[in-house]
């Protein structure tokens, strides 16, 4: 039977951006991370016409009993990758969250309760720096980890090879890479 | 795994032989999931080309005593009532998932649950019913499928799983419990050849007089019998309540969230789950429904299940609504909004 | 005394519904041959249309199923690829698999199942009463075309044999009229080449389009009928084989 939700044992996460920027990438690792930690997790993707170019968006919720409503309308945490998911899924955000932003397509300050906290990662730059701008998924996520604290950066590299598909394994690396260079763009950012 | 690959990998499972499917989103996954596993599995699949060729098959393959299943969404469910009702007819068992879309017409893809009145009336033409499930988790979605090969094979009709493009899509943990099958009765009307055996007819037409009257009241004898042993509900903090949310599907996920939220705030309320749509669990409602209470239904539609309810109660108390349609999904603070707003003013009533 | 023609077993010993002068007695007489001369009796299973025929259980002592009007080759391809073993016909007439189930039969012959088809054209509806059918002749009166049909305004008789023959997945498409002992002899050989296929395993969709009379909704006498098959169906309908291509099973 399900129990009351405590607010602090529910992490609600949207993260967004636009199609081919890996977000359901990043919601599946996350998610999978989750589960092999042993949490409950749901994570729900947008799905349709959105496979390249357009909007992506997925939903997890991390908690430590069973989920009720995998639809999340205010998240705890937002990750989002350019500036229109800023714009539509900001407002969101619940007063105390925190908001993951990738400042190399982002060149805008939020204007957003005090209470949020705010990392603006340049994750494009940074992959591109690691030599595949495809990982800045990766970087933002890495970042969001390390910030949260719900789960470790490393906890989500050793689940990078279950999550992604094996002809895509030749990116485990540059994945590995990303999400450590997300953690430590956090880490020094206070 | 998504919920769609998962209730594909339960079917599989549950013993399916043979697969027929047509493309339509929001279920795509189970397709092409089926298309690599079934004949890894030594099994038939086929991507029909249509939903009316499908269920045909469907139909063809339980006529010589396989375990056959389709799945669709709205608007190809909608094409195979023609096959469903002689299904019915000619008393076949077959597993049908509906991952039901926003409608009518080709609406959008987005998770609805529109199709409660097509799935839980027959949907085809003829006096007939379809068992009907209205799973809520990933986890229910694969329990649901061995359980509903079974039913099929024991009351030789269809099984509707109604889903929506939530459980599809979405991904949870999960467990594949293979659970021993029901005893069932032989399937000895099956064609197999009039070997050594005189021959078997597998028909829908009833010509002489009485004779489809006859057929028609052997199939509701069954209804009954599914009604009195079949159904299955789950409900919550009922007791002390003094609203009750009905919802089933994803939209009970949203009311649990809810009600959970409006038990902490001191409002007494509970919820009623119904697993099964049809047969319905009409009992259990008019139970909640002796104590005078409120009942919320909450539906991924404007109204379509809350003709149950209201049936089930028969006027004794009042049934209120609360619904999204076209893809809309009903949000926990607008679901506990409506629970306050039903219960508060009663409340204040009484002081 | 000798017997020199007796009922062959697989035709039920039993008066059938049709009227007089119908093909359609023919026809199953032919298909019963060909299963007890095959001995595939107790592994075949038929497929019943709705038109005339939808009562063939009746008459036909194989296990056998009625479907909806026109998804026979859906319902035998769900048959023959749980059960490759079997022997699966369908028995279609002009409504059932020119009209309504165009689109089965032509996916069943495209995909290459291994069924057999028999496909009943008599040009008419004969069931409901007579109307129009794909196949009805230029200027025939029907229910539907009291004035005769009419190209522009209903289309031409379609010939959907020799549409089915341009796909590869079909390997063997002969068209043969129920018209006179000689014609009656020739369908039955095509026939029983239908089912030798199956039974052999070829890979393919085999079917024999039989022209067979109703001289009910012909207006004619069974005689004048048989005629008109020979004089005046054959001229859209020709007969003989449009496909032949035996694959190794």
């Amino acid at each position: 039977m399900t129990r009351a939700p405590s607010d602090d044992s529910y992490e609600e996460i949207i993260i967004a951006g636009f199609g081919g920027q890996g977000i359901l990438l990043a919601g599946r690792l996350l998610a999978q991370t989750a589960m092999k930690r042993g949490l409950e997790v749901t994570y729900m993707p947008s799905y349709g016409a959105e496979v390249r170019g357009g909007t992506a968006n997925c939903m997890v919720i991390i908690a430590d009993e069973p989920i009720a409503s995998p639809v999340v309308d205010r998240p705890d945490s937002l990750i989002v990758m350019n500036k229109a998911s800023l714009n539509k899924f900001a407002s969101r955000l619940k007063a105390g969250g925190l908001l993951v932003m990738n400042s190399s397509l982002i060149d805008i300050e939020p204007q957003l309760d005090n209470t949020i906290e705010i990392i603006a990662v340049p994750a494009d730059k940074i992959a591109v720096e690691l030599g595949n701008q495809k990982a800045a998924n990766m970087v933002a996520l890495g970042a969001y980890l390390q910030k949260r604290g719900i789960l470790s950066p490393d906890a989500a590299v050793a689940c990078l090879a279950e999550t992604i598909a094996k002809r895509y394994h030749k990116t485990l690396p540059v994945n590995t890479e990303a999400l450590h260079r997300g953690a430590e763009f956090a880490k020094d950012s206070g | 795994m998504c919920g769609n690959e998962a209730l594909a990998e339960a079917a599989i499972i549950a013993g399916v032989d043979a697969y027929f499917g047509y493309p339509i989103t929001p279920q795509n996954e189970i397709s092409a999931y089926m298309s690599r596993r079934m004949p890894e599995e030594g099994r038939v699949f086929v991507q029909s080309e249509s939903e009316l060729a499908a269920i045909n098959m469907v139909f063809g393959a339980s006529a010589t005593g396989k375990r056959a299943m389709t799945t669709s969404s709205s608007p190809g469910i909608s094409l195979m009532q023609e096959g469903i009702s002689y299904l019915a007819g000619a008393e076949l068992p077959s597993v049908i998932v509906n991952v039901m879309r926003g409608g009518p017409g080709l609406g959008n893809i987005a998770p609805s649950q529109g199709d409660y009145f097509q799935a839980t009336r027959g949907g085809g033409h003829g006096d007939y019913r379809t068992i009907v499930f209205g799973p809520s988790t990933v986890q229910e979605l694969v329990d649901c499928m061995s359980l509903a090969f079974d039913l099929a094979d024991q009351y030789r009709m269809s099984v509707v799983v109604l889903a929506d493009g939530i459980l599809g899509q979405m991904m949870e943990p999960i467990v594949f419990n293979k659970k021993p099958r029901r005893s069932l009765p032989p399937k000895d009307w099956a064609l197999t050849g009039a070997k050594e055996r005189p021959q078997n007819i597998v028909r829908s037409l009833w010509l002489p007089e009485g004779s489809l009257e006859k057929h028609n009241y052997k199939l509701q004898a069954k209804y009954e019998q599914i009604q009195k042993d079949e159904v299955l509900c789950e409900q919550y903090e009922v007791d002390d309540a003094e609203i009750v949310v009905i919802a089933y599907g994803v939209a009970a996920r949203i009311v649990r969230s809810a009600v959970n939220k409006a038990r902490k705030e001191g409002i007494k309320a509970g919820w009623i789950r119904p697993i099964t749509l049809w047969p319905f669990p009409s009992e259990q409602i008019a139970k909640a429904a002796d104590e005078l209470r409120i009942l919320l239904v909450v539906e991924m539609s404007l109204g379509q299940m809350i003709e149950d309810v209201k049936l089930a109660v028969a006027g004794k108390v009042p049934v209120v609504f609360y619904g999204r349609p076209g893809g809309g999904v009903p949000t926990v603070d607008q679901t506990l909004q409506r629970i306050k707003q039903f219960t508060i003013p009663t409340k204040r009533q009484e002081e | 005394m000798k017997t020199v023609f007796a009922r062959t077993p697989t035709l039920k010993d039993c008066p059938t519904h049709y009227c007089p002068g119908c093909g359609h007695g023919i026809a199953h007489r032919l298909i019963a041959e060909t299963i007890d001369e095959l001995d595939i009796h107790g592994r075949t299973i038929g497929i019943a249309p709705v038109g005339c025929a939808v009562l063939a259980y009746n008459y036909l002592d194989v296990d056998m199923v009625e479907v909806a009007h026109g998804r026979a080759p859906a319902v035998a391809t769900g048959m023959k690829r749980t059960n490759p073993d079997k022997i699966i016909f369908s028995y279609q007439g002009d409504g059932d698999l020119a009209a309504i189930g165009t689109g089965e039969i032509i996916h069943a012959a495209h995909r290459g199942e291994q069924i057999t088809v028999i496909f009943i054209n008599n040009a008419v509806f004969g069931m409901t009463g007579g109307q129009m059918a794909p196949t009805t002749m230029l200027g025939q009166v029907t229910a539907t075309t009291q004035q005769g049909r009419d190209a522009i305004n209903e289309g031409y008789p379609l010939q959907v044999s020799e549409l089915l023959a341009l796909l590869p997945g079909a390997i063997y498409v002969e068209r043969c009229a129920l018209s006179s002992p000689a014609q009656i002899r020739k369908a039955k050989k095509a026939i029983k080449h239908a089912f030798e296929l199956q039974v052999s395993g070829a890979q393919g969709l085999s079917l024999v389009e039989l022209l067979s009379s109703c001289p009910v909704y012909w207006r004619m006498t069974p005689v004048k009928a048989m005629e008109w098959i020979e004089k005046e169906m054959t001229k859209v309908f020709p007969l003989g084989q449009l496909k032949n291509v035996t694959c190794a099973p």
